[in-house]
């Protein structure tokens, strides 16, 4: 492939002002193109740049405040920048992890958009030469019960939306081979036209196997692998980038289509093939397909690549070189490999009847070279695409408080918090919370996916963090997904501290030690200050929880622009946190397991003034489900006794003391015994002391952070509280005992709650499924 | 004694298979790739779960021409022991090494989760080490695992008794609350005519090891084991007479 006989430069494109609209460029954008091509674009360019400097690709908006995250650790074997973040897992093994968001398209089409979203976040691990090991989600949706703010027709949108996610998910992954630990969905309002689709994806290379998407070796061949490129999905990281308007739905053609069986395949032979030594660098085609994983690869290995459309798998007649370029058909990778062994490589993918071919050449200058039919089609700087795309300071506004710091008068009243005589009902408060789409059982969910294939799933969907045990070795790995939106909306700093604070006491609490992160950074129009201040002030959140609780960030996504007819989501961003067990075997459950343990709560020493956990008590699930309102701020959270509560819970299981434990979130302490009941049939006798003029309501649905319920034999009390008494901030109560089949709960001296289990479970277990299907059977 | 996994691109549980027989039993296994005729001497042959090519079409669809399941059709009228496991099921119905056929599951959606079988016979290579009425813990998952059959057939099934297993409750009762799909008569797995084919929906390689939630699973292994073994001690003489 000689270019020194071809025209020097592609043909000019004709651009207007609509052309630039068309592909999102601003004027200024288009300043900075000419000036870095010294010329006027092709339309082709044209198109590359478009998506290259999409927010989807180049985090324009996002860039100079991601800088402030942690990213290092003697465990960090690659941070940000990679196709996924790797950590060193011991005994020779590393782990590639990321989550990665799917909103936009999952909204315009919801099976198909879940589904490739599943299969992107995939490619990103085995790209890495890591074997995928276990997928989670965290959705987001609107509500699925009609009210005054939610009409009928929305609530059927949504569950149509709901139904064809999980659907998508559950396809995809089942069919490729994956198991599904769950990971979390909640309902709000503001998601009812921007779902949240955001997949975690986790596996196993052999720590001196990595694989790069760096290009190297002047002269190496690139080799396209897997499906054929088609006109699916061209634009879909610009639709990605932009608010819905009316008649976004029209955009379905820019949703890709998946195929869990090619990529299935495409796994089997990409493994195979870097067995034989011959890979160099690989990357897979994800958003901006061709471009991205072309441009990208160049860039990292300071060196270019010259591609030759005419050689690239097509399924339609015709394509154009703007096309091919743009076209985010799935399945697809492009590699290079060591000249001379490139048949060893071409050999393993037609083993598996997969297309290889080998499409263009390594060359020095680092530019990225299109021909096509004898043409340059693009010539272009390979750095002008990536690391020199526009970065902007936008403005960041002032945050304020959305909503008011006390609650009124009528929400008092309810709570009776002047009047303790008050006669509410505290077994059908709880019974209320349990059937809530927020906390119900979300089996109907997680038993569509296939949470056991590859037989290492020690803890499955349902519990605190779901559990791996590594093959070959003792060790284990826990991971759990958390963002509560709300509490980000209430104070995005603190909401997003709290992000990283849960999930990381999920996975401790399955007897890991939290070791590093991914983020999936979910937000509004960038475009609006008060959005950007939404945005920085939760990165500040998540750096300050990740220093404290150890845990860098090795990478993730963001998702802007989740707006609909100028309707912003709640802030909502999620955290993935990963955690290691040394011994698989001492991974500890998180329901009840026997009759007769005794029940601790460990929680802070110094709890929040009665002002303060009025505030804070505004934030809670039952200050929305029950009282119908919203106030405050979500709970303080001291980060050094988070620490010291999710070292002792390591401690905990290393000694195998505990029979199981469960952190204490949504819908309080009541809840919490509630729902570590309901697997074996176990409840509680509890008895709470605490101030006898604070509400009732308030001590058992209060959601005061860094606490967790944890049984044991009666013998390892003492152990524990000594493991404790180490710990300044923190405090033991043994506040009971379990017992077989009932639920029991004294505040005072007084019962509050007595109720058999069975009677709770059956509400909570089914309420979902109620939601979903009692208005069609109706 | 030799075990081999059938290999089809989109097999999924090929690996899980293969190394509850390499690890747990601690037997000579190897992979069988699906585009060769060659069995490669195998004793039993197992046919993963996955999803074989894709199964766009339908379930077993297109496995069945594969060029190792013409082997395993010759391998089996031969009396050789075949355990077919989820989509393996599948691909031996539409193989007709087996009857009837897997519809979508009752509630239409793919269910994954432990359940409760019954032993119903004890009479095959694959229950020896089990007892009429034990009942295991094993988990399915599938989107098609409603087994249905013609009335003749059912009656041939129960007749000759080659229901292996149904769905149960924990305590061993058959009703329809225990059963998970829609399968006719709770049926989770059954046999040939020969006895030497067994094909089931739930999965006894996922639950080998008490660590993954339940051991019940390795009974099945465990039995093809001490079958496999006693063949094997008995003489080349008396095994061809037994083979009349």
């Amino acid at each position: 492939m000689k270019s020194e006989s071809l025209p020097a430069a592609p043909q000019a494109a004709t651009v207007t002002s609509e052309l630039l609209a068309q592909h999102s460029i601003t004027p200024s954008e288009y300043e900075r193109i000419v000036a870095a091509l010294g010329r006027t674009p092709s339309l082709t360019e044209l198109g590359i740049y478009s998506v290259m400097w999409s927010e989807h690709c180049s985090y324009k908006s996002s860039r100079v405040h991601l800088k402030r995250l942690p990213t290092k650790s003697d465990r960090v074997v690659q941070g940000p920048g990679e196709n996924a973040g790797i950590i060193d897992a011991g005994d020779g093994w590393a782990c590639a992890f990321k989550i990665e968001s799917h909103n936009h398209p999952s909204y315009i089409e919801p099976f198909q958009g879940a589904a490739t979203g599943v299969g992107g976040i995939l490619r990103d691990i085995f790209t890495m030469g890591a074997r995928p090991l276990a997928v989670m989600d965290s959705l987001r949706f609107g509500p699925l019960t009609e009210s005054k703010s939610t009409p009928r027709e929305v609530i059927h949108k949504n569950h149509s939306i709901v139904e064809g996610v999980v659907h998508g998910i559950a396809a995809y992954g089942n069919c490729f081979g994956v198991p599904n630990l769950g990971g979390e969905t909640r309902f709000e309002e503001c998601y009812s036209g921007n779902p949240l689709v955001n997949a975690f994806a986790l596996g196993l290379v052999r720590r001196d196997e990595i694989f790069y998407a760096k290009a190297t070796g002047i002269g190496n061949p690139v080799i396209y692998v897997g499906a054929k490129t088609g006109r699916d999905g061209i634009h879909g990281a610009t639709m990605a980038s932009e608010e819905f308007k009316e008649g976004s739905e029209q955009k379905r053609p820019n949703v890709q289509v998946g195929d869990p069986f090619m990529e299935k395949l495409l796994l089997e032979a990409c493994i195979e093939a870097m067995k034989t030594g011959a890979i160099v660098g690989i990357q897979d085609m994800g958003a901006a397909g061709l471009t991205s994983s072309s441009c990208e690869m160049g860039a990292r290995g300071g060196v270019g690549l010259e591609m030759n459309l005419d050689h690239i798998p097509q399924r339609e007649t015709g394509m154009t070189a703007y096309e091919m370029m743009l076209s985010e058909s799935q399945e697809r990778m492009l590699l290079v490999a060591d000249k001379g062994r490139e048949q060893e490589v071409l050999d393993v993918f037609a083993k598996w009847g997969l297309d290889a071919t080998i499409v263009g050449t390594v060359i020095a200058e680092p530019r990225l070279r299109i021909l096509h039919h004898g043409e340059i089609e693009a010539d272009i700087p390979n750095t002008s695409l990536t690391d020199e795309a526009p970065l902007y300071h936008r403005p960041v506004g002032e945050w304020k408080a959305p909503v008011p710091a006390e609650p009124t008068k009528s929400a008092l009243d309810k709570l009776g918090y002047e009047d303790q005589s008050s006669t509410r009902n505290h077994t059908d408060d709880l019974r209320t919370l349990l059937a809530s789409a927020n906390i119900c059982s979300k089996r109907w969910v997680h038993e569509q996916y296939d949470s056991m294939v590859q037989t290492n799933t020690v803890q499955g969907p349902g519990a605190e963090g779901g559990v791996m045990r590594i093959k070959g070795t003792k060790r284990g790995l826990s991971m759990a997904l958390d963002g509560n939106g709300r509490w980000c909306y209430l104070d995005p700093k603190l909401g997003a501290s709290h992000a990283v604070a849960e999930a990381a006491r999920k996975v401790a609490c399955t007897g890991a030690t939290p070791v590093a992160a991914t983020n999936c950074l979910n937000f509004g129009n960038p475009e609006k200050p008060e959005i950007m201040a939404q945005l920085s002030n939760a990165i500040d959140g998540i750096s300050e929880a990740c220093i404290a609780l150890g845990t860098p960030v090795t990478g993730g996504n963001v998702s802007l622009y989740n707006e609909t007819r100028g309707e912003g989501i709640y802030p909502t961003p999620v955290l993935g946190i990963v955690g290691i067990i040394e011994d698989v075997a001492k991974t500890v459950p998180a329901a009840f397991q026997k009759a007769g343990d005794s029940v601790l709560l460990i929680a802070p020493a110094k709890l929040p003034t009665i002002e303060d956990r009025l505030r804070e008590f505004g934030s809670s699930e039952y200050a929305k489900t029950i009282l119908g309102e919203l106030w405050g701020t979500p709970p303080s959270l001291d980060l050094s006794a988070e620490a010291a509560l999710q070292k002792c819970l390591a401690e905990f299981a290393d000694a195998g003391l505990l029979h199981s434990a469960r952190d204490i979130s949504d819908g309080g302490i009541a809840v919490t015994l509630a729902e570590g009941s309901f697997e074996n049939g176990i409840g509680v006798s509890a008895h709470l002391q605490e101030g006898p003029d604070l509400p009732i309501a308030w001590q058992l649905f209060s959601e005061t952070a860094t606490q967790v319920i944890v049984t044991c034999d009666a013998a390892a009390v003492e152990k524990i509280r000594a493991i404790v008494s180490k710990h300044n901030s923190l405090l033991v109560q043994n506040i009971g005992e379990t017992v077989k089949d009932r639920f029991r709960i004294q505040v005072n001296g007084k019962t509050v709650i007595d109720e058999s289990v069975h009677g709770l479970q059956h509400v909570w277990a089914g309420a979902l499924e109620a939601k979903l299907y009692d208005e069609v059977l109706a | 004694m030799k075990f081999g996994v059938l290999v089809f691109p989109g097999s999924n549980c090929d690996h899980d298979t293969y190394n509850v027989i390499s690890e747990i039993a601690k037997q000579p296994v190897t992979m069988l790739w699906h585009d060769s005729p060659n069995l490669e001497n195998c004793d039993a042959i197992l046919v993963p779960g996955g999803f074989a090519y894709g199964d766009y079409l339908r379930t077993g669809a297109i496995a069945r021409f594969s060029p190792v399941m013409q082997s395993v059709k010759k391998f089996a009228a031969d009396g050789g022991v075949v355990l077919g496991i989820c989509n393996g099921f599948q691909i031996l119905t539409e193989a007709g090494l087996l009857p009837g056929a897997l519809m979508r599951n009752a509630g239409l959606k793919y269910i994954c989760r432990q359940v409760y079988l019954r032993t119903e016979t004890t009479n095959t290579p694959f229950t020896g080490t089990l007892k009429k009425g034990e009942v295991l813990k094993i988990p399915i998952g599938h989107m098609d695992g409603n087994y249905v059959c013609d009335a003749e057939t059912l009656a041939a099934l129960e007749r000759d008794d080659r229901i292996v297993f149904r769905y149960s409750t924990a305590q061993g009762e058959i009703s329809p609350e225990a059963n998970p799909n829609g399968s006719l008569g709770n049926i989770a797995g059954i046999l040939n005519e020969g006895r030497n084919v067994l094909g089931m929906m739930p999965h006894p390689d996922r639950s080998s090891e008490s660590l993954l939630g339940s051991a019940d699973g390795y009974r099945i292994f465990a039995s093809m084991v001490l079958a496999l073994q006693q063949n094997e001690s008995r003489s080349p003489a008396v095994q061809e007479v037994a083979a009349r």
